[in-house]
């Protein structure tokens, strides 16, 4: 069994568990849509305009949605202890990793689907074709924190208080991708020059690819008893 | 203990501690093919443990284990023909019976899946709750669940962790017929449990475990009676 074709199958399994109660997804969105709200009646429309905040805002309800759609990744492997019937497999334990990681993005990819239309909506942002390279940047984005996420959500679900220690430990993670897409996506809107967003794109990537190898190389540790 | 067979299970100097805990201490254990290996001793005498590191979902702390000739912490391969029947049943509520085990084929990369799962379900007697969520399944019939889950693919070697948990009579006697087919079949099962009796006809030796040291290891004698009063003295000691 190659480690591709069990990263596809546990992925299968996790969106079709998710697909059939879609509760998380719904928690996830109903999140996304609760945050948005709340910076566009809690802002001083007088003094701070929506234009102004509306970068800020995209990513800290990406982010935090997908910190409430990481959670579940590895809870439901808690019931049945579900995960040690995946290490008794004959794969490499990385395909744990990858099968989560790639239902993770799936699902994060979808909250921010959801959530992208109504930031535009809620935040009077103008439709162009920059708001295309803004998804873009999101996409690079998700597969960095989906990557940490799914590392340290097999971390928490060993600990009683799994749901309380995953914000804990990724949260300073996220720092540097959300701050380089809010500024992307900052760029973006007001239309700079290219130019200006290659270093930022450049980070966004190499956090990707850094958190990747990463968690591809501790995760057997992480899982190991 | 062992015949000409190189051993399906190779144990060598098992040591695992648990913080300042010591659940085994130096165990030595071979495991050839056609034996039905019962492991029996009190609580917390490790039997447990010694089945998680077969299995490879706990490591030695020290010592060297080696299933069909390879290490099972660092060779995938070692644990395509082991199963585990464990306290858990390793499946997942929101999916049928009939799903879960096809997820665990595509893991053990089997081929003809609907085949062998329909195989399976039917073994177990599940036919009728194949296609309903695990979720709603009592004890006995999650048992049967994890018994077809642990036996889809055939293993040269079986580790059974207290197996007639939650059986009906019927589904017992129908587990100790499987564990003696699998004993004439040519593999081997390891079956942990607190009551001898239990699989005592299949299987061929027993070893005893106490404190995390192997006390007692023979052929299994012909009279249980007889055992019983071997086995309380070896506790005893």
């Amino acid at each position: 069994m190659s480690t591709l074709h069990a990263a596809l199958a546990i992925a299968r399994k996790d969106l079709r568990i998710e697909w059939r109660h879609k509760t998380a997804l719904l928690t996830a969105t109903l999140f996304a849509i609760l945050v948005l709200l709340i910076f566009v009646f809690a802002r001083d429309p007088a003094s701070v305009p929506l234009a102004a905040i509306a970068p800020s805002v995209l990513w800290v309800t990406l982010a935090l949605s997908a910190l409430v759609a990481l959670n579940r990744a590895f809870l439901l492997e808690r019931e049945h202890s579900a995960l040690e019937g995946i290490l008794l497999a004959p794969v490499a334990r990385q395909a744990i990793f990858w099968g989560k990681w790639l239902a993770n993005l799936a699902f994060v990819l979808t909250v921010q689907a959801i959530a992208f239309p109504l930031w535009i909506l809620f935040f009077n942002v103008t439709p162009s074709l920059a708001l295309i390279a803004v998804a873009g940047v999101a996409v690079l984005a998700a597969i960095g924190f989906t990557a940490v996420g799914t590392l340290f959500s097999a971390m928490a679900v060993r600990t009683r208080f799994a749901e309380l220690l995953l914000p804990v430990l990724l949260l300073p993670f996220m720092i540097p991708p959300v701050f380089a897409a809010s500024e992307a996506t900052l760029r973006l809107l007001a239309g700079r020059p290219m130019g200006e967003l290659w270093g930022w794109l450049r980070l966004l990537a190499l956090y990707d690819l850094a958190f990747l190898v990463l968690a591809n190389l501790l995760f057997p540790v992480v899982v190991d008893e | 203990m062992m015949g000409d067979a190189a051993p399906l299970v190779f144990a060598q100097g098992v040591e695992r501690k648990f913080g300042p805990v010591v659940a085994l201490r130096g165990v030595d254990l071979q495991v050839t093919a056609g034996e039905v290996v019962l492991l029996l001793g009190p609580n917390g005498a490790g039997k447990s443990t010694l089945l998680r590191c077969i299995a490879g979902l706990a490591r030695p702390t020290r010592g060297t284990i080696l299933v069909a000739g390879r290490d099972v912490h660092s060779d995938p391969l070692a644990r395509a023909g082991l199963g585990l029947l464990s306290h858990h049943a390793f499946v997942y509520d929101d999916l049928t019976a009939r799903e879960n085990l096809r997820f665990a084929a595509a893991l053990h990369g089997l081929d003809g899946v609907e085949a062998r799962v329909q195989d399976a379900l039917g073994a177990v007697g599940l036919m009728r709750w194949a296609d309903t969520p695990v979720a709603g399944f009592s004890r006995g019939t999650l048992q049967r669940l994890a018994i077809a889950r642990s036996t889809l693919h055939h293993p040269a070697l079986l580790l059974l962790d207290e197996p007639f948990t939650g059986l009906d009579a019927a589904a017992a006697a129908e587990l100790r017929h499987r564990i003696a087919a699998d004993r004439t079949a040519g593999r081997a099962v390891i079956c942990v449990t607190h009551e001898p009796g239990e699989a005592w006809l299949p299987a061929t030796r027993v070893v005893v475990l106490l404190a995390g040291r192997l006390v007692l290891d023979l052929p299994r004698p012909d009279s249980l009676e007889e055992f019983r009063v071997t086995y309380a003295r070896a506790i005893a000691s």
